[in-house]
């Protein structure tokens, strides 16, 4: 005798999808998910507040994008893989014409979204993080891990380390431990460094920490009996802070640790105190400051008190958020070009993701001058660049201490292949010709 | 009113025993099983609100469906038997890495690819061997001790598919993605297939635990949970007793960790069934009402649907309140939920339908 109490429930929850507030018909809209809770909270409000905002600016500035209003949804998810597939169901229909496209911020809510979205036709843009095979558009035709990848990132991390040695003819016999987040975040690197410690000839160790990274003591231990060369952090949220008060602990040198651009924004830093100065991060492209973007923002969002950052704003985390909202919006711009000034379906604005190009000039009309390289994106390239640079903490601020670093492709590029062929063959599809796409 | 039985007499041992007695409740579980397979489809085909949207079907009523039947199999070895367990995420998780295993094929055992229906049941059937060994301890140890004993199951089966990458089939990031669902050549894709599809599984699954809690087997589980030593004395053995109860209790969850994985997820890591889903299991039962298959839908009902549907409702009632307030928000108001029912009610919601349905067969006339 289920019936009654389960079906007034449904009932109840269906009226609750049904009764969502009807929207305009001129909007285009783009799903946030984000979290605000949890052991990831720190790093996911700047990230979600510059997504609203930048959304706000848009449309307060310049009446959406080519007159079409954005309309935009917060779903918290935690950093739940079950949340966000729920966040993901709940939102990928609303609008006009659909979802636009969804940045979760999790790499593992990306793996979930990733065969959900090839059957829903809506883009994943996954600017920094995500599956590293999944550059590959051929197979991957709805993920853009634009602006670099985890194996990007591995490259250049060890690249950097190597330059500080004195070279890679230096790295031989060394070692490198990896600190990883333990989920498909932290593994992703793995490969990458693996191939690069055979090559040149130093040592990898794999130090996993269970989420959520609250508890290494065990780990540091391990790394001072050990005594690495180097530490590459590979951790999220609370996860970073700690390692570095436990590296503090154990007297690890801190600028002997290097964290990937997920690891060098200031929640990471600040908690550890002056423990903290030494440390090192890449950055993905943008470090944190004011630019021209943070002015529009101040005149048209904040003076009608319709921004939502505090004391986050122009941090690291905020700026990426900027930069990612801004991708996705010229994707859609982009889109608009080929489809017509409309409210674009997830189909439609994925071939505008794909044919994405920023020039250094158009850039800075958008007013992110400094915070961007120019960016082209193609069916065959969906991260369209792999430059990153090395930043250190200095106590107060993130000082940029080294220069622009480029992936080397014939590291990466044969893994690329091989993983995304592996994916197309167990998943049946069909990679596309790049050669015949426009 | 509401149960008119004058006239209803039972004449043979068979109706006495049947599951539902009462003539109403056969016809009421009749068409709500009708609605289910017959009627929600139909409404999903023809786009009648609210079933048109596969926000209910795929991200509510499914994962519904998925851990109601594993709420069942929690109660099977919690409920029924009173192994108190907090290991079922793990069996769960075995549940979903053997199915995926078989599925995509063991070379090193000259195991071709299986076909997903024989996957699934064999990810059962690894779960269940599993449950048997991590049931050893029961016979030594009981209440909180054994619980302790399942907890290293969790962590150890935790422990296991993230390190061992033999059974991620050497994934580089460990995260695994099931392959098409085919049962007899039909490949199962739109929301209203899996749907189905789950909804078959729980009803089997449902109807088989029922019958098993009411027969021979179920007598000894109960007789072992109420008194295991009066029950020892009556001649009941309880090596198979209690080992009989892990391993039907661990062939449910691992089955409906396989379908959590194939058909809800459909690309999972060990995250998705770590401690906090065990947790997630043993209250719903709790809440639900121990030893009752009814308290598992309900249990998962309430602690499943009311967070998604208290996050949802400032939005409905059309107050703007930040994400982070309304999860705030959602935990205290479920938090207090429970703590008020649990004190109301403590043998749960199943507890609560049988006082309503007793007065409403004596309504109106109470005496």
């Amino acid at each position: 005798m289920i019936s009654k109490a389960m079906g007034l429930a449904l009932a109840a929850l269906g009226g609750l999808a049904a009764a969502a507030p009807a929207m305009a018909q001129n909007e285009q809209f783009i799903p946030i998910l984000s979290y605000r809770t949890g052991a990831y909270a720190v790093n996911g409000i700047p990230w979600a507040n510059a997504s609203a905002d930048y959304y706000n600016l848009l449309n307060e500035r310049d009446g959406g994008i080519n007159g079409v209003k954005i309309a935009f949804e917060e779903c918290e998810t935690g950093y739940a893989t079950d949340k966000g597939v729920e966040c993901y169901e709940r939102l990928k229909g609303k609008g006009p014409t659909g979802a636009a496209f969804f940045s979760p911020l999790s790499t593992g809510i990306t793996f979930a979204l990733t065969d959900k979205t090839l059957a829903d036709k809506i883009p994943i843009i996954t600017m920094g993080y995500g599956r590293a095979d999944s550059k590959n558009g051929a197979v991957f035709a709805w993920n853009f891990p634009y602006l670099g990848t985890y194996w990007t990132a591995a490259d250049i991390a060890v690249q950097h380390v190597a330059k500080e040695m004195g070279g890679e003819a230096n790295l031989k016999g060394k070692k490198i431990a990896l600190v990883y987040h333990d989920s498909p975040y932290g593994k992703e690197p793995i490969p990458t460094l693996e191939i690069l410690s055979k090559k040149l000839g130093f040592e990898l160790m794999q130090v996993p920490v269970t989420h959520p990274g609250v508890e290494q003591k065990s780990q540091w231990l391990l790394i001072r009996q050990s005594k690495p060369d180097y530490v590459l952090l590979w951790g999220w949220g609370v996860m970073n802070s700690t390692a570095i008060q436990e590296a503090a602990a154990v007297a690890f040198p801190r600028d002997k640790i290097i964290g990937v651009w997920w690891s060098g924004a200031e929640p990471d830093v600040v908690p550890a105190g002056a423990q903290a100065i030494g440390y090192k991060s890449l950055m993905l492209q943008h470090g944190a400051g004011e630019y021209a973007v943070h002015a529009d923002l101040k005149k048209f969002v904040y003076a009608k008190g319709k921004g939502l950052a505090k004391e986050d704003f122009s941090q690291v985390l905020y700026n990426r958020g900027l930069v990612n909202a801004m991708l996705g919006a010229e994707g859609i711009r982009a889109a608009q070009k080929k489809y017509g000034n409309k409210p674009l379906t997830g189909e439609q604005i994925r071939w505008g993701l794909e044919n994405l190009e920023l020039s250094e000039a158009r850039i800075k009309e958008l007013g992110f001058e400094g915070m961007l390289k120019p960016v082209k994106i193609t069916c065959a390239d969906h991260e369209g660049a792999r430059t990153g640079r090395v930043q250190q903490w200095d106590g107060k601020a993130w000082k940029e201490i080294s220069d622009w670093y480029t992936a080397r492709q014939e590291i990466t590029e044969p893994l690329v292949a091989d993983i995304s062929a592996k994916y197309a063959a167990e998943k049946k599809i069909t990679p596309r010709d790049c050669s015949k796409e426009s | 009113m509401f149960y008119r039985e004058a006239g209803q007499f039972k004449t043979s041992y068979a109706a006495d025993m049947a599951i539902f007695p009462i003539r109403q409740d056969r016809i009421a579980m009749l068409l709500l099983l009708a609605f289910a397979f017959a009627g929600v489809p139909l409404l999903a085909a023809f786009h009648v609100p609210p079933f048109n949207s596969e926000y209910l079907l795929r991200a509510i009523i499914l994962p519904f469906l998925i851990l109601s039947l594993a709420a069942i199999g929690v109660n099977v070895l919690i409920g029924y038997c009173g192994q108190v367990s907090l290991g079922s995420g793990a069996f769960m998780a075995i549940g979903a890495y053997s199915a995926y295993k078989f599925n995509t094929g063991i070379p090193g055992l000259w195991l071709p690819p299986l076909p997903t229906l024989a996957s699934i049941l064999l990810g059962g059937l690894m779960a269940s061997i599993a449950g048997i060994v991590f049931g050893i301890p029961s016979l030594r140890i009981k209440g909180l001790y054994l619980s302790v004993a399942t907890l290293a199951a969790q962590f150890f089966f935790d422990w296991l598919f993230l390190r061992v990458k033999w059974f991620t089939n050497y994934a580089p990031s460990g995260s695994v993605s099931a392959p098409e669902l085919s049962f007899f050549g039909l490949t199962v894709a739109s929301p209203v297939e899996k749907y189905l599809l789950a909804l078959t599984f729980v009803c089997v699954f449902a109807l088989g635990a029922k019958n098993l809690a009411r027969g021979n087997l179920g007598r000894q589980w109960m007789a072992i949970r109420d008194m295991d030593i009066a029950a020892e004395l009556i001649g009941i053995r309880p090596l198979a007793a209690k080992l009989s109860a892990f391993a039907v209790s661990s062939f449910i969850i691992g089955v409906a960790g396989a379908l959590w994985a194939f058909v809800y997820l459909g690309s999972w890591e060990p995250l998705a069934f770590n401690i906090d889903r065990s947790l997630q299991l043993l209250f719903m039962v709790i809440i639900g009402g121990l030893g009752t298959i009814l308290g598992s839908f309900l249990g998962a009902a309430f602690i499943l649907l009311l967070p998604i549907a208290l996050s949802q409702l400032p939005a409905a009632v059309g107050l703007k309140i930040s994400t982070a307030t309304i999860t705030h928000l959602e935990f205290i108001i479920f938090g207090s939920l429970i703590c008020f029912l649990l004190i109301k009610e403590p043998l749960g919601f199943a507890r609560l339908w049988q006082i309503g349905k007793e007065k409403l067969r004596l309504w109106p006339f109470p005496y």
